[in-house]
């Protein structure tokens, strides 16, 4: 089978399954859920039935329901976070590596002073102070994650800046918008596309993760960390509860890098090349 | 069968992975002693041939059927160790590019020892006395403490001579040398062929040299073969296929290499009006100084040639006056006005009236655009215009360049290397600009290629009355277009003057090296050049 013109294997024909699944089932929650995201339908942890797929949860709400709406909620604020992320590590990275001089030294010591905080405490650090609000963790995360996006884009800049068609471009008089959005960016798009895969993936964890200590997107909303936290004391039970939802995000992890593996072995080579020895 | 045939390649054919045939049937004799010359322009599969005489084909491409036989063993039927046992030892590569072809984290003795202990036909200290003979042989400065030194460490006609060591270092029977001086100066490659010619004669090896250049394959080749898109047009003695050439093709190619030689067909547009003029520059990069004091003028319809080595500073004279780089004192007055040297100093109309058309046009030209952004954009940039006046202007410069109109919905991908240049030169003429600089504007393109572009540049200077300021380091595209020479040597002008009193009567001892060391269209030129230095010396 054939993907924009190029082969599909196996792993990513099943990542793009399992991801196109979850975005399905992100879109249209509220219409496909079994039951209403907070509704009581059944007792503390309820075994699994035919009426209730993935059993109840801690306080007898529908498991699956929960996770739809779990995964809709923790995919959207990935989404959200790493697109974000792009646009304010593209536009900073290409401007960077464009100008150079001291604005590129300003942003790369920037950058270099925020990656040598470790993410995870700085965010805390940061919804420690202002509180857990959707607004205020997509600010930060995204801030905290563009750094690393930044990276990139200023080494595909350097790449691309210093090609002859830029060089013609300047020597015409562009001004900087222009230079970068068409004659670098065009020419960046395919690494920054898998990138992006690769950097959903990270925030998509780091929610995940932040939620279950406590610090993520704040109940009643549902979110798939939050509810392997809810659930945790299940385990003690030998109730499979907690499972369900961190497989979910296993899952979903693995997916989307499946698929973003075998976008990176395009862009990586033509299709079948090897040398014959 | 013959048994001094040495190679025999029957029935050759390569394909690309996506089904093209890149090398079709091609049969290919080689004797043992003998020098075949494979020649055709790039994309004739010349390249894929040489490597293919070693069973080995490039990532992409594999070998789909014919035959490779090697004394008689045909090597397509062994396995890999066996291939092994072949490549290095009884066939060796030299490479065009020998700066990327070595390691440069190892001495030049270890790689050229390498391959001779690793198939255990000699000992290290034995491996290591016959690279100084090489060296010695090669003419390399300091042959015993020569292989001491890094790659980074010679310059590129040593390591490219460092590289004809290493592959004669297992006494091979065949050789292949694939551009071996297409990557070096006219005065240095004239070196490098000498030795690698009496290399080839001393040890009596048999040798496929692969060139786009005729006149460099006459030098050494017994016979040649010509190719085209992979397909062999004709072969034949090297005296018949120079003088007496079966097919219309190969005629094509010798006629434009010799009348480039020949023919001054500058034409008649100059204009007593001085453009622009340089004045005393100095220009440094760091604490180099890379131009050292350098004026010159053109003229109104005038083409004025600045050829010169890499590294004699002519590219850094194009970056100066275009404004990429500032020089450090001089002067320059674009039509009487001074210029500023800082591009941001000059305003959007300056800059529209000087153009640049770059050597490589593949890097040129933003692959993600189509040919009518690219054409387009100077318009609407300069002059303001409309969507339906930039289409209209592009289709006129489409013309004019003598492009096809539907070419515009092309992207960069879809050209030749041609067309790819022309599209280049549509750009910096739709800024209608008084002055275009030109950069090396053929030496990426094939023969027949570069002869169409000359033409066509020699069209729009007398239709449109421009002026060039040619930057390059062939002397047969000074011939055939300038109408002054300027000839530039470590950051200096040794010789500035008609482009006929150069050639003609070149005063300058370097003026003289360098014209007398282009390769010229005779069999016997580099024996007599070869003789001519003996005399000389002695």
């Amino acid at each position: 089978m054939k993907l924009f013109g190029h082969k599909l294997t196996v792993s990513a024909a099943i990542g793009m399954a399992v991801v196109g699944l979850f975005v399905f089932i992100s879109l249209f929650t509220p219409w496909i859920a079994p039951y209403s995201e907070s509704a009581n339908v059944a007792g503390t942890w309820d075994e699994p039935s035919a009426k209730l797929l993935f059993g109840a949860d801690q306080i007898g709400r529908d498991m699956l329901t929960r996770m739809m709406y779990g995964s809709r909620m923790t995919i959207g604020v990935a989404l959200a976070i790493t697109t974000l992320s792009f646009a304010i590590g593209i536009l900073t990275g290409l401007v960077s590596a464009v100008v150079g001089g001291w604005v590129d030294v300003f942003f790369t010591r920037l950058v270099d002073v925020m990656l040598s905080i470790p993410s995870l405490i700085f965010a805390l650090i940061i919804l420690g102070v202002f509180g857990s609000s959707i607004p205020v963790l997509i600010m930060t995360i995204a801030v905290l994650d563009s750094t690393r996006v930044f990276r990139l884009a200023r080494a595909l800049g350097m790449n691309l800046t210093v090609m002859e068609y830029v060089e013609a471009a300047r020597l015409r008089g562009e001004g900087l918008w222009w230079v970068i959005t068409r004659e670098i960016l065009p020419n960046a798009w395919a690494p920054l596309v898998s990138e992006f895969g690769l950097r959903f993936c990270f925030n998509f964890l780091f929610i995940a993760g932040l939620s279950f200590l406590g610090l993520g997107i704040q109940p009643p909303y549902a979110d798939l960390g939050g509810m392997v936290r809810e659930n945790a004391a299940a385990i003690n039970f030998g109730i499979m509860a907690p499972i369900y939802p961190a497989t979910a995000i296993a899952l979903l992890t693995v997916s989307v890098n499946l698929v973003v593996d075998w976008m990176l072995s395009i862009d990586a080579r033509p299709s079948g090349a090897q040398a014959e020895l | 069968m013959d048994e001094h045939i040495i190679l025999n390649i029957k029935g050759l054919r390569l394909e690309s992975v996506a089904g093209n045939v890149i090398v079709d049937n091609v049969d290919l004799q080689l004797r043992k002693g003998e020098v075949l010359g494979l020649i055709g322009e790039s994309g004739a599969g010349k390249s894929t041939i040489g490597l293919s005489s070693m069973c080995y084909a490039r990532a992409g491409v594999h070998i789909a059927g014919g035959e490779v036989s090697l004394d008689g063993t045909n090597i397509r039927t062994l396995d890999t160790e066996g291939r092994r046992q072949v490549r290095g030892k009884r066939i060796a590569y030299i490479a065009q590019s020998a700066a990327a072809a070595f390691n440069p984290a190892h001495s030049l003795m270890d790689q050229v020892c390498e391959a001779p202990v690793l198939h255990k036909l000699m000992t290290r200290p034995q491996a290591e006395a016959w690279a100084r003979e090489l060296f010695t042989a090669l003419d390399l400065p300091n042959p015993q403490s020569f292989g001491a030194r890094y790659p980074h460490q010679v310059s590129g006609g040593q390591l490219q001579r460092a590289m004809a060591a290493m592959a004669m270092s297992c006494r091979p029977d065949v050789l292949v040398l694939d551009e071996p001086t297409t990557a070096l100066d006219v005065t240095t490659q004239i070196e490098v062929l000498i030795l690698l010619k009496s290399l080839i004669r001393q040890y009596q090896t048999a040798a496929l040299y692969i060139t786009h250049d005729l006149a460099v394959v006459a030098q050494v080749a017994d016979r040649i073969k010509v190719l085209r898109h992979g397909k062999e047009v004709e072969e034949g003695l090297t005296e018949q296929i120079l003088h007496h050439a079966n097919q219309d093709y190969t005629a094509r190619l010798v006629a434009v290499r010799g009348a480039a030689a020949s023919e001054r067909a500058a034409p008649d547009t100059v204009k007593a009006q001085t453009v622009l003029s340089v004045k005393d520059c100095h220009a440094y990069y760091g604490d180099f100084h890379v131009v050292r004091g350098v004026s010159l003028d053109v003229k109104l319809g005038e083409t004025v040639a600045v050829v010169g080595e890499s590294g004699s500073g002519k590219s850094t004279l194009a970056r100066i006056i275009t404004g990429l780089l500032a020089p450090r004192s001089g002067e320059i007055v674009f039509q009487g006005k001074a210029l500023p040297s800082a591009l941001v100093g000059r305003s959007k109309e300056l800059k529209r009236t000087i153009q640049l058309v770059y050597q490589i046009p593949d890097v040129a030209i933003n692959p993600r655009q189509s040919v009518q952004d690219i054409v387009g954009r100077p318009v609407e940039f300069y002059f303001g215009a409309g969507r339906a006046e930039v289409l209209a202007r592009a289709k006129e410069l489409m013309t004019l360049v003598e492009l096809p109109q539907d070419f515009l919905q092309r992207r960069p991908g879809q050209l030749s290397g041609g067309q790819k240049q022309r599209v280049c030169i549509a750009r910096a003429l739709a800024a209608k600009p008084d002055l275009i600089i030109l950069d090396e504007p053929t030496s990426a393109l094939d023969p027949l290629v570069a002869e169409e572009i000359l033409t066509l540049l020699r069209k729009l200077q007398r239709e449109l009355g421009l002026s060039y300021v040619l930057i390059t380091h062939d002397l047969d595209v000074v011939h055939r277009i300038a109408h002054r020479t300027a000839v530039m040597l470590q950051g200096q002008f040794v010789a500035f003057d008609e482009t006929d009193k150069i050639f003609d009567h070149p005063e300058h001892p370097y003026t003289q090296k360098l014209i007398t060391a282009v390769p010229e269209m005779r069999v016997d030129w580099l024996d007599e050049v070869m003789a001519r230095r003996q005399t000389a010396a002695a």
